[in-house]
């Protein structure tokens, strides 16, 4: 395991501070996923390990949470809100320009590794709808223009991503 | 003319200058509510709370100072808070902007919550999409944590409490009170059966526990502040202090907009707070309180005897917008989620969309639910996509019916409802859907229609 010193160094100051160790390991799976990217079969027994409880037990959040990955994602987690009042507001014509413009079925990673597209549920700003977030930043109003200008910066990777 | 907010919660959060760190919320009177909490007898303010009548904002409209009343003070151990920052009810978004905007509030109402169950730690559990929000709370506590308004022996008053933000990890049912312990427990979210587990019996790590709303903690260091008399005075009986709407969908000026409970009308709402439907447009169905929410039919009329006996004749626009006055129309003020849908809307899309959503997030434990609710959405996406058929109304119906009361959690409502309402109030459009691609299929054409909300 490759973990930076830093995130081991926030691990460390996070797991005493539960009254029970196995409460810490959403947030390992999360650190570790931000450091590393996804949560390999080895990142899972590093977790379980250092939390004193079996590999199956960190399996089987990382394979309830959505937002924890098995698999590493492309370089921009483009993520669209398709709950209804994304809905009514366009989110499936905007996740179309994005499968459109990046040869990249919804559900997936696109071939050049650039962007994992994916549709969420409600990311709980319905009145700015349609919501799209691109890594940990959030876009609000994605209509069509604001697709389009969004999908230029990824392609020329000026987007902001935090 | 407009009709003005009176707002309390949002109060400062968007006025000019106003900014989310502990020095702007100090001047604008912050940690004033904790000084006098802590002036007073934990019990008392527990009876204040009680006697300001606040109820949950998170979903159910439980009145929060009975829920504390449940506690179990004598079993010895540890009490705890959790504060629901999950917000997840397709249609609401007001934790959002009490988090980005104005942190201290909620750690401030915490911390009155906290001293008042006599709490030691307190947890925010929220959601793992709010990478921002997470981050300003985090530097909200330390900030909090540096003026001794946090942490060990607060301002002297020999009372220590501590607060961990906890992030969850997209899913749904974590804003369910029982899954939300079980997450924090380090599980999968699945909902615990109660009784026995009500977690102000047995909650976290098996200890008393309440779980509250961001904005139903907030609401407490109101209570404190001004007393439970003058807050009981915002609203109308029973439904007591204010409630921010979250208007989105098909409106000029979707938002969200704080009002005294029943201060506001749906119609006033839609019309003159939101500025309208689009242009051309007409107001075709509402879904009062988040997706889980019975629908509401635009011509319907609603009639019946309100609790205290008067009668009331109300059409869409009429409906207070308050706890009671929601459900005497048979759907709920939920969690403040206020979803618009005009005359161009695809009800059978709209419903397939909800569908897919609790499809996606049934947690699996009960049977009804886990296979039920996909079922549900098989159906209808299947409907969208040109495979209608008559009897699918009846069999939506019926599966409905069947998860709604059999499941651990009211996940099994949730589902369920909209399906039951959409069905109840839409039946017409359902049924054409079938005989439309019946028609179709006979004259050898295409079926399938392009889709918008699916």
């Amino acid at each position: 395991m490759d973990l930076k010193q830093s995130t081991l160094d926030k691990i460390d100051q996070l797991v005493p501070r539960y009254p029970d160790m196995r409460s810490a390991a959403l947030p390992l799976c999360h650190l570790v996923q931000e450091d590393l990217g996804y949560l390999s079969n080895e990142s899972i027994e590093w977790i379980a390990k250092r939390l004193e409880l079996e590999p199956i037990n960190i399996s089987e959040i990382v394979t309830f949470y959505p937002m924890l990955k098995t698999a590493a994602p492309g370089r921009y987690q483009v993520r669209v809100c398709r709950t209804l009042s994304c809905a009514l507001a366009g989110a499936y014509k905007t996740c179309k320009q994005f499968e459109e413009a990046f040869d990249c079925k919804v559900g997936s990673t696109s071939d050049d590794g650039l962007v994992s597209l994916e549709y969420v549920e409600c990311h709980a700003d319905c009145g700015r709808a349609p919501v799209v977030m691109v890594g940990e930043k959030e876009y609000t109003g994605v209509k069509t223009d604001e697709a389009n200008e969004l999908i230029e910066k990824i392609k020329s990777g000026t987007v902001e991503t935090e | 003319m407009a009709i003005e907010e009176k707002r309390l919660i949002l109060k400062y959060a968007d006025q000019e200058g106003y900014t989310n760190d502990i020095d702007c919320y100090i001047k604008h009177g912050g940690y004033e509510a904790l000084k006098k909490g802590f002036q007073m007898k934990p019990e008392d303010i527990c009876q204040e709370v009680l006697d300001s009548g606040v109820r949950g904002r998170g979903g159910a409209g439980f009145p929060a100072g009975m829920k504390w009343k449940f506690l179990d003070r004598k079993s010895g151990k540890p009490i705890y808070l959790i504060c629901n920052a999950d917000e997840s009810e397709p249609g609401t978004f007001k934790d959002r902007q009490i988090i980005h905007k104005d942190p201290h509030q909620l750690i401030e109402g915490m911390l009155c919550s906290a001293y008042a169950i006599q709490a030691k730690l307190a947890f925010i559990y929220i959601r793992g999409e709010f990478f921002e929000g997470y981050k300003i709370l985090e530097r909200a506590i330390e900030e909090a944590r540096a003026k001794n308004f946090l942490g060990d022996n607060i301002l002297g008053s020999d009372y220590s409490c501590d607060i961990i933000v906890h992030r969850g990890a997209g899913a749904y049912i974590c804003g369910e009170e029982t899954g939300l312990i079980e997450s924090l427990e380090g599980k999968r979210a699945n909902p615990r059966i109660k009784p026995p587990y009500f977690p102000a019996a047995l909650g976290l790590y098996q200890c008393p526990t309440i779980v509250n709303n961001v904005e139903t903690l907030c609401d407490v260091k109101h209570v404190i502040t001004m007393g439970s008399k003058e807050f009981a005075n915002i609203g109308t009986p029973g439904n007591t202090g204010t409630r921010i709407w979250c208007v989105s969908g098909h409106v000029q000026k979707p938002g969200y907009y704080e009002f005294p409970c029943a201060g506001v009308t749906l119609g006033e709402l839609i019309y003159d707070v939101c500025g309208g439907l689009l242009p051309g447009r007409k107001l075709k169905a509402v879904i009062p309180g988040g997706s889980s929410s019975k629908i509401l039919r635009a011509d319907e009329r609603f009639k019946g005897k309100k609790k205290d006996g008067t009668e009331f004749d109300w059409g869409i626009e009429d409906i207070p917008m308050d706890f009671d006055s929601l459900s005497l129309v048979g759907s709920m003020s939920g969690s403040g989620g206020v979803i618009i849908m005009d005359d161009s809307t695809d009800m059978v899309e709209a419903l397939a969309n909800i569908n897919y959503f609790y499809a996606h997030e049934s947690c699996g434990q009960c049977t009804p639910c886990r296979e039920g609710v996909p079922w549900m959405k098989k159906i209808t996406t299947r409907m969208c996509s040109g495979g209608a058929r008559e009897e699918d109304v009846d069999l939506l119906k019926s599966i409905a019916d069947q998860i709604e009361g059999r499941t651990i959690c009211a996940f099994g409502e949730a589902a369920s409802w909209p399906v039951q309402s959409f069905i109840a109030k839409f039946k017409d459009e359902f049924e054409a859907k079938a005989k439309e691609q019946a028609l179709l299929r006979k004259q050898g054409e295409d079926t399938a229609k392009e889709t918008s909300l699916i």
